[in-house]
């Protein structure tokens, strides 16, 4: 079985980190990671932009686009994609292109900061 | 983290929420800071044993809420405070109520608290220092470390913009679309005032004293935007602090002089707080509203993608600088338009350019240096010699003045 791991945390706290904690703990969490990587257990790892930096696509007939994270809490998260864009827009067509052929819900569009495609084959269980 | 350092991360990043909905109640700074200060002593006390409350700011503005309710009593009638786990110790009950008194308002609560700290009779360094101790929360003795000044000096300053700013009295209706946005236009221009007198430092030992300025104008502007979500200008304002702060680390040699754009080191800029501008340039250029933070966080994005200096679009660079000088006209954006200009048509052009500012700017230090340099690139160089020794005269730092005699040595004799 695959599991996805979301990484919840106070944002105003964590980016007000010195950058030695910062450096701290990010060599911390490698170390983690590093063991499951060499056994090829550890698919990608991604760490997200603050939420000031996120977009939110709403999906409908006219799909509506809005500054920030996505906010309402009657949906939940269901999945995520990693795309490679040269810009906003370019991402911004790929989720109204997605949103086109399953409507209802929202997306919400977080550049990353960091991204790691770690050492996972898609196991046959994953499909 | 052990249990002070996130007891104390938690009040920080609480601070502007809980003090600026105390204000709004009581309608006084110094009760609403008492009030804060009271809180977080209960807190100190109080977190470690029960563990952290659900919402931090929420917890604070109740309680400080019925700590300034208190001490008004008791300075009237001398009463007993009541028990303190009375007041403190009942967190699942005292939550949804202050959501509900607040939610609806600490946006405005917060833009008000920065607001207060603008006011235009206050000048500049005035500005940043109450805002420095009223909604960061920092020390009388920090800010004076900060500014370089005496903890005296400093506590005299802020007790007399404190003066000024109570007897005008800040505005508590809920403010109009308009009143809003005028609102955050000066808490803006206050913002980044934070950020340069962090970033204007003039060598490495002052960079380093002073760039919790930086850090302190970035997570403010963040707050903002956090508020704000759908505001270009603060958009491009965060995106402009991100893409000058990430040179930090390029910007000042081995004996602590000022390294200038073309001669630093790409590879140390913080390539983390350059995707994190660039993607919020990204987003702000969508509401098709230019503004002047736009237009020089664009500017500095094209400086931070280019790898080397001979990369750099001068092109685009000089266009952006037209598009500021219609936007936010100044000598100054018009000098920075030259520098451009020049890479682009060639120095006679620039010199054109900069021909109409001997006036306004005959007494800065860059005007003469530009000019020197343009007037050595078209072979002037007696012209070019005079405009350097007038340019070393006016250096404010012995790094310009040295910069300066570089090129003045080059010139054939």
């Amino acid at each position: 079985m695959l599991y996805a791991i979301l990484c919840y945390n106070t944002e105003n706290t964590v980016f007000s980190w010195s950058q030695e904690h910062e450096q701290k703990v990010m060599d911390d969490l490698r170390a983690v990671q590093d063991r499951h990587l060499t056994a090829g257990k550890l698919g990608p790892v991604a760490r997200l932009m603050p939420t000031t930096a996120a977009t939110t696509l709403r999906k409908g007939d006219t799909p509506l686009v809005l500054d920030g994270p996505f906010a309402e809490t009657r949906e939940q998260l269901l999945g995520f994609y990693i795309f490679d864009a040269a810009g906003l827009e370019e991402a911004l067509d790929f989720a109204r292109e997605l949103g086109a052929v399953n409507p209802g819900g929202a997306y919400e569009i977080r550049p990353l900061h960091l991204f790691h495609p770690g050492t996972l084959a898609a196991p046959a269980t994953a499909s | 983290m052990s249990d002070l350092a996130w007891i104390n991360a938690a009040i920080t990043s609480a601070r502007p929420q809980a003090v600026g909905a105390l204000l709004r109640y009581f309608r006084n700074l110094d009760t609403a800071e008492e009030a804060f200060q009271d809180a977080c002593l209960r807190a100190l006390k109080n977190w470690p044993a029960n563990g952290p409350p659900r919402d931090p700011a929420a917890w604070l503005i109740m309680v400080g809420r019925n700590a300034g309710i208190d001490g008004t009593r008791k300075r009237k009638r001398e009463e007993a405070l009541p028990d303190e786990d009375r007041i403190s110790d009942t967190d699942d009950v005292e939550t949804p109520l202050a959501e509900r008194l607040d939610n609806a308002d600490y946006r405005d609560d917060i833009l008000r608290l920065l607001f207060v700290c603008c006011h235009p009779d206050l000048p500049d360094t005035q500005q940043i220092a109450l805002a420095l101790r009223i909604v960061s929360g920092l020390s009388v003795a920090q800010i004076a470390r900060l500014f370089l000044v005496g903890d005296a000096a400093m506590e005299q300053r802020i007790t007399r913009a404190k003066a000024r700013i109570a007897a005008h009295g800040a505005q508590f209706a809920t403010p109009t679309a308009i009143e809003r946005a005028e609102r955050l236009a000066a808490v803006a221009t206050m913002l980044y005032l934070v950020f340069t007198e962090g970033y204007s430092a003039a060598n490495a030992a002052e960079g380093q004293a002073r760039a919790p300025l930086c850090d302190e104008a970035i997570r403010l502007t963040r707050l903002l935007l956090a508020l704000f979500p759908s505001e270009p200008e603060i958009m491009g304002l965060l995106a402009l602090m991100l893409l000058q702060h990430s040179r930090s680390a390029a910007r000042f040699d081995a004996a602590g002089a000022l390294i200038l754009l073309d001669d630093q080191d790409r590879t140390r800029w913080d390539r983390r707080a350059i995707a994190e501008g660039l993607a919020l340039i990204d987003k702000a250029i969508r509401h098709r509203r230019p503004g002047a933070y736009q237009v020089q966080a664009a500017i500095a994005a094209l400086h931070a993608r280019a790898a080397t200096p001979a990369d750099t679009d001068w092109q685009q660079i000089a266009l952006l600088y037209a598009t500021l000088e219609r936007l936010q006209p100044s000598p100054i954006v018009t000098l920075n338009r030259a520098v451009a200009v020049s890479k682009v048509d060639g120095p006679a052009a620039a010199l054109d350019l900069i021909a109409p500012l001997a006036g306004p700017l005959d007494n800065y230090f860059y005007f003469h240096g530009l000019k020197g340099m343009l007037q050595r690139d078209l072979g002037r160089d007696g012209d070019a010699r005079q405009s350097f020794n007038r340019a070393i005269a006016l250096a404010k730092s012995p790094a310009e003045a040295a910069h300066i005699r570089m090129h003045l040595d080059k010139l054939a004799s």
